[in-house]
């Protein structure tokens, strides 16, 4: 993944998937960015902060507020032969896009025999946690999971962040980015009322400068243990491992870091191992990736399974605002769900 | 065969930059003050293609030295002047008193209008009971211009006890039926073809009500917005379609949503739709100009687009800071002024109000604002204090709770 042994900085998450496209937009003069107020403001989340100054308004700059239009004309720009990079300002924003990302940017090869592509990135901000309510908390990631022809990838720190977007930028066909907003200041562990640690104190929180690549598709086992393996992605990772120290189960934790190209070879081993899974996400429960990764759980390792594959989600509601600590699933719920495959015995 | 290139010279992509930045003179140079009064005001069943000159100008009825003048200076009651000021003051009030239960953490975000009170509080005036309006997040002023009950609206923001969306929906996102306020989404634009829609309804069903659609400059390039006006050019529904430039959209100027190569109003024009542009901070020009469209709307004689020529004050949202992209003081630079004390004006002018009754209705409101807070924080706000159950989280998703909401229900335990 290195070509040397890398210089690293502190980064936080911003601070990270703003240098992945300073190091993307440096190396391939066909990279553009672009969404709303992306340009001299540097995005709501300060996500493009002082790339416009660096690289000029030909390369970075705002767009409409029409998703449709920016996803749209991103696939225009790719087939081109442009690697446009667009901000969806809040995952709950993109259905405007939804079109264009499902019925066209996921299909343009496919329908035209590899003639047209769309090697484009599509970031968006996602997940709750910051009492945004019902359009500013939701996680849509089975909505892209489902549709043939698009990755999505989901970084839970700086360091993947850094090296999953440029692996993203550099992909050839389209990724859709998700960025836990909750994490971008530093690794939320689901126990609100505790201040965050600061990425700054954070092993992950060391971003090697320049360019690596963390490759999709790969998972990263960030607990090892041999009771039960908890899958996981962005938020949640923390949660899960505050779960797994809260009870004192020997939890091993992965963190998927991509659904798809989704790592089931490592999922298969550890479960394989532990003999019990428990699926944590913050998506509500029906339909959710969850429903997914435990039918290729139980197809792949039903032999060894001691209990059954058990998720924990967001309820089946829409995310509500005064509530939000009810809803979202933090480590008590998840603990209970280890707690209760430790059980059935 | 195609023709091979030559000497071209390279393309560039326009990207609009608006005239100043952080640290610059704020100006507004390029934007011309038509003079008050300027404009004619035709009949309400003029064909739209004889009224294209009005997407263009901007009916002004107050002058420089707030007389009201031209043909837009209604027969306005002095009392309904008078209403239409103290609208805008409490919905300045009400604003300023939400912004510091903000600051102090009573509740999570905030909204103001500022600049903007003329717009929602002047058209709400001239609508009826059992018209709809489908607003954004900045028209609180439709529902204080009624004497709509302020602590119901800080119990939403406070999702407190008495929240009557039961602490589901962001603060300021309010929804109060009986007020004629439909439920506001977060969702920019979705909106306005909803209130195009309601009001091909009221057609349909051979009503006389008129649906108020409202949308920002900046979220006019959504596609929604364009699918509403072709709907409205299709069903002629007495509907108005609001569009509130009020020059910024967050970080963007309202170039980035074409404003440098159009005006808004002039965008229903490609519709066949007539369109009318008016000084958004003059209250007696947005009365006039509303009172004509929703006349004209009611009598059967379709869709009219305002354009709300006005200016954002203040920041974005409780979650901004506009010092960043914009200079700090540019809104006292901006030419059409300051609705309130353009009113405050005019009032005077006309021997109804005085500085003395300024002072003190300013004073009054405040302590009004105040009181109405103390009131619903004895409710609870966000973090302190009683507040709607978790388990109401699982109602209203459905019309009953089915078996699996049930069952989660139960597991959380309550
Ligand atoms: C579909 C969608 N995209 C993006 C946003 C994020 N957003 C909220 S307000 C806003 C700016 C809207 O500007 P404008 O329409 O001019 O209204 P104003 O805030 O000026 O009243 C943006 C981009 C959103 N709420 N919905
Ligand atoms: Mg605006």
């Amino acid at each position: 993944m290195f070509d040397d042994k890398p210089e690293t900085t502190r980064m936080n998450m911003i601070q990270a998937i703003r240098d992945a496209q300073d190091v993307m937009l440096g190396k391939d003069d066909n990279v553009v960015v672009y969404g709303q107020d992306v340009g001299y403001f540097g995005g709501v989340f300060r996500c493009t902060e002082g790339l416009q100054a660096k690289y000029g308004t030909q390369r970075v700059f705002d767009a409409p507020i029409s998703e449709s239009g920016i996803v749209g004309s991103a696939i225009g720009m790719g087939a081109y032969g442009l690697r446009p990079c667009v901000e969806v300002q809040f995952a709950d924003y993109m259905f405007p896009a939804y079109d264009q990302i499902t019925q066209e940017a996921a299909r343009l090869r496919y329908r035209s025999n590899g003639q047209f592509t769309a090697p484009l990135v599509i970031r968006m901000p996602t997940g709750g946690g910051i009492f945004g309510g019902q359009t500013h908390s939701q996680s849509p990631e089975s909505l892209f999971t489902h549709v043939s022809g698009l990755k999505t990838v989901i970084p839970s720190n700086p360091y993947d962040a850094k090296g999953l977007l440029i692996a993203s930028i550099e992909d050839d066909d389209p990724v859709i980015f998700l960025e836990p907003k909750r994490l971008y200041n530093g690794p939320f562990d689901g126990h609100h009322d505790k201040p965050v640690v600061p990425w700054s104190k954070h092993p992950k929180g060391e971003v090697p400068t320049g360019h690596y690549t963390v490759p999709l598709g790969k998972a990263d086992i960030v607990r090892e243990g041999k009771d039960v393996t908890i899958l996981a992605y962005g938020t949640m990772v923390f949660v899960a491992e505050t779960a797994a120290t809260e009870t004192g189960i020997d939890a091993e934790i992965i963190d998927l870091r991509s659904l798809l190209p989704l790592d089931i070879e490592t999922i298969v081993e550890s479960v394989r191992k532990t003999g019990r899974c428990v699926i944590v996400h913050e998506a509500t429960l029906t339909s959710g990736f969850g429903a997914e990764l435990s039918a290729q759980v139980q197809e792949e390792c039903f032999y060894h399974l001691e209990a059954p594959v058990m998720r924990v989600a967001g309820w089946d509601t829409p995310y509500p605002h005064a509530q939000e600590w009810h809803y979202f699933p933090g480590p008590a719920r998840v603990g209970e769900a280890l707690k209760s495959v430790m059980e059935a015995i | 065969m195609a023709r091979e290139e030559n000497d071209y010279a390279p393309l560039k992509l326009h990207v609009p930059e608006p005239p100043v930045r952080p640290g610059d003179t704020p100006t507004f140079d390029k934007f011309v003050v038509p003079e008050a009064g300027s404009v004619r005001k035709p009949p309400i069943d003029t064909d739209f293609d004889q009224i294209r000159d009005l997407g263009f100008d901007i009916i002004r009825v107050l002058d420089d030295e707030g007389k009201a003048v031209g043909p837009w200076a209604e027969d306005i009651s002095d009392d309904q002047l008078e209403a239409g000021l103290r609208a805008m003051m409490r919905t300045r009030a009400f604003d300023e008193r939400m912004l510091k239960a903000q600051r102090q953490g009573k509740t999570s975000f905030y909204i103001q209008c500022t600049g903007e009170e003329a717009i929602a509080t002047g058209h709400q005036m001239a609508l009826a009971q059992g018209d709809m309006n489908f607003p954004t997040y900045r028209q609180q002023g439709l529902l204080i211009a009624q004497d709509w009950p302020v602590t119901k609206m800080m119990n939403q923001i406070y999702s407190n006890e008495q929240d009557e969306l039961r602490g589901r929906q962001l603060p300021v996102l309010y929804s109060f039926k009986e007020a004629g306020f439909f439920t506001v989404s977060g969702n920019l634009s979705t909106q306005y073809i909803q209130a195009v829609g309601w009001a091909m309804a009221s057609a349909i069903k051979g009503d006389t009500k008129v649906a108020s659609a409202w949308i920002g400059d900046g979220a006019t390039a959504e596609g929604d917005f364009h699918t509403a006006l072709v709907f409205a050019s299709v069903y002629k529904p007495p509907v108005i379609l609001n569009v509130v430039d009020n020059q910024w959209a967050i970080s963007s100027f309202h170039g980035i949503a074409g404003a440098e190569s159009s005006t808004f109003a002039e965008r229903a024009h490609g519709y066949g739709l007539p369109s009318l542009r008016v000084d958004g901070n003059d209250w007696v020009a947005v009365y006039a100009a509303s009172l004509w469209a929703i006349e004209r709307a009611r009598r059967g004689h379709g869709p009219t687009m305002i354009e709300w020529v006005t200016y954002r004050a203040g920041a974005h949202s409780t979650s901004d800071d506009p010092s960043k992209y914009r200079p700090k003081t540019e809104h006292e630079a901006w030419p059409l002024g300051d609705p309130i004390k353009r009113m405050k004006q005019h009032l005077i002018a006309k021997d109804l109000w005085s500085e003395e009754r300024h002072t003190q209705a300013e004073a009054q409101y405040a302590d009004e604002m105040r009181e109405a807070a103390i009131e619903a924080e004895s409710h609870g706000t966000l973090h302190d204090g009683p507040g709607p159950s978790a388990a109401e989280m699982f109602e209203q998703v459905y019309k009953d709770v089915p078996p699996h909401l049930r069952r989660q229900r139960q597991k959380m335990g309550i």
